[in-house]
């Protein structure tokens, strides 16, 4: 009878390279391999959800851009939608093609970082360089047409901040014509390669039953055959009218979610190129005063201003367009009592916002519903039994942003 | 189902059943509630056998004061529910019973709901916090907290609020 030696507690965390942010596991080992795993959160918590009570419904959209930093066109995108549908009101469709475009041009963004960072943790550093490389491209766009590289706060209730720059719509065609030769390069680098292959085939799994139970979203769950995406089950912003496929694997590891998320930004760039295509000229944003916001931005030598023939107009012209910029600007609109949950698919999974509001100036209540917060519950189930060095490709598969899970 | 189809099927059932901006959320009380879950679970034809989110929202002057909300959701049929539950100001913490069976991924949500707003889920098999340290004192999301200008203590260690810091 063999007696069982001693078990040991080890921290993971929270300052570790390859926890992707401040995720602590406090982990039991026998040796080499984990008995049980207990994942400790909240070092990011920065009290995102209580902030937007405080602030007006437009200033809402500059906090929740904050929580998931690595895609934060979808957290605005998802509370402008759950608002606009308290309001009772739907953007432009010139907006919510741009919204679109930048989502799509995001998503791709996101599984790069995510494709990156994974890579150096695996132990390749080649795919860092090339994913941050071909990042860099996306943000210089988004830089381009929202002024920042990331919490671009560009959505807003009842549309965008303000229309495309000349020149972006060209800028995206080349980088769309640049990205599919830069996709298959990761490919040829990774799918046959032996050491990527160890390191990530069988291993993390988790049969599609046990992540359904558990909630988990996204490339993970596609990656187990489940063909869920919320832009196909419940489209918004007229994802019914793209072309895209919803790309699934049947082996729920490692290997099939890397699979699924480099066919996820194929099929981004498709929805990324029919938004350049299908881009008509019109407003932004509704025309409704009440609603709108009123500045019209516009990007100057000196970066991002107010236009200053709206300048003209509110200083020089009317007095009722300059009281109505105040009162939209530190008060802003009100919004009818009721609730509502607005579900998207952001690069992690189903981002949910459940918006409560009691037609005040302020919202009463926003709660995110964060993929990384819910699809990080599957990290025991997936790591228990398995050795520590598989701890990390096990928890990097489930591409977890720190901001979003603490928000 | 379509939003009205589905309200009107849940009513034949369950007395307080709302339909607006195309959602439907349906009312009960908290001893009813583990039980209109595994109808809405089980019923072939509601089939809600996923929880996307669960969240509370706190109401300070009005009775009942703490709404749970869950939503779930049919994968076979696509469509969505909202389930409301109202608990009365007194007594505090107030008290709803746990679904982290036979929704698992419930576990971190209630965890979440207990950390910022104090709702006890009875029967959850592990309620700390999760998101504030573990000694925190209060429930930050609660209406009658303030969003800022408060101590921090954290293990031993203590830091007053801004306005009372030395420079």
């Amino acid at each position: 009878m063999a007696v069982r030696a001693e078990t040991m507690i080890i921290n993971m965390g929270p300052q570790h390279p390859s926890t992707h942010g401040v995720l602590r596991m406090v982990l039991e080992l026998d040796g080499e391999s984990v008995v049980s795993c207990r994942p400790v959160l909240g070092y990011l918590h920065t009290g995102i959800e209580k902030n937007t009570e405080y602030r007006t419904w437009q200033q809402g959209v500059t906090f929740v851009t904050r929580a998931d930093y690595l895609s934060p066109f979808f957290n605005e995108l998802g509370y402008c939608l759950a608002v606009e549908r308290l309001l009772g009101i739907e953007a432009p469709p010139r907006a919510q093609v741009i919204r679109v475009l930048v989502c799509e041009l995001n998503r791709i963004a996101s599984h790069l970082v995510w494709l990156a960072t994974t890579g150096l943790e695996l132990g390749a550093i080649s795919i860092m360089l090339y994913g941050f490389r071909e990042r860099e491209e996306i943000l210089r766009i988004f830089e381009m047409v929202t002024g920042l590289r990331m919490n671009h706060a560009y959505l807003r209730v009842g549309g965008l901040s303000m229309d495309l720059p000349d020149g972006a719509v060209e800028r995206v065609r080349s980088f769309l014509e640049l990205m599919p030769g830069r996709i298959a390069e990761y490919e040829h680098l990774l799918t046959g390669n032996p050491i990527w292959r160890q390191r990530t085939v069988g291993i993390g799994h988790l049969a599609a039953e046990r992540l359904l139970a558990l909630g988990v979203t996204g490339p993970v769950l596609r990656a187990s055959g489940v063909p869920a995406d919320v832009r196909r089950d419940e489209p918004y912003s007229g994802y019914e009218t793209y072309a895209f496929d919803v790309p699934t694997r049947t082996e729920s590891d490692c290997f099939a979610r890397y699979q699924v998320r480099v066919e996820e930004m194929r099929q981004s760039l498709r929805i990324v190129e029919q938004c350049a295509d299908r881009l008509e000229p019109g407003p932004v944003m509704v025309e409704d005063p009440k609603v709108a916001w009123p500045a019209h931005l516009s990007t100057g030598p000196d970066g991002i201003g107010n236009s200053e023939e709206y300048v003209r107009h509110i200083l020089g012209e009317s007095m009722e367009a300059l009281i109505n910029h105040f009162k939209m600007v530190t008060q802003g609109f009100s919004v009818p009592a009721g609730e509502v949950y607005q579900p998207v698919e952001s690069p992690r999974g189903e981002l949910g916002y459940y918006v409560v509001s009691n037609g005040d100036f302020r919202p009463y209540r926003v709660h995110i519903r964060a993929p990384s917060f819910v699809n990080l519950q599957a990290v025991p189930n997936m790591i228990e039994g398995s050795l520590i060095a598989d701890v990390v490709a096990a928890v990097a598969s489930l591409d977890p942003v720190m901001g979003d899970a603490d928000r | 189902m379509q939003a009205a189809d589905l309200a009107a099927r849940l009513r034949e059932r369950f007395p307080d059943v709302l339909e607006a901006r195309g959602e439907v959320t349906l009312v009960v009380e908290a001893a009813a509630l583990r039980e209109a879950l595994e109808h809405l679970r089980t019923e072939p034809d509601l089939a809600c056998e996923a929880l996307s989110d669960l969240t509370v929202t706190d109401w300070p002057d009005r009775d009942p004061r703490f709404w749970v909300a869950y939503h779930l959701r049919s994968r076979e049929h696509g469509h969505r529910l909202r389930v409301k539950v109202g608990l009365p100001p007194e007594p505090d913490p107030p008290h709803v019973p746990s679904v982290t069976d036979p929704f698992p991924t419930a576990n971190w949500l209630e965890r979440e709901a207990f950390d910022f707003f104090g709702v006890v889920f009875d029967g959850h098999p592990d309620l700390r916090r999760i998101e504030m340290p573990e000694d925190w004192d209060g429930h930050p999301l609660r209406k009658s907290e303030p969003l800022a200008g408060v101590a921090t203590r954290y293990k031993g260690a203590f830091i007053p609020p801004p306005d009372q810091r030395g420079t």
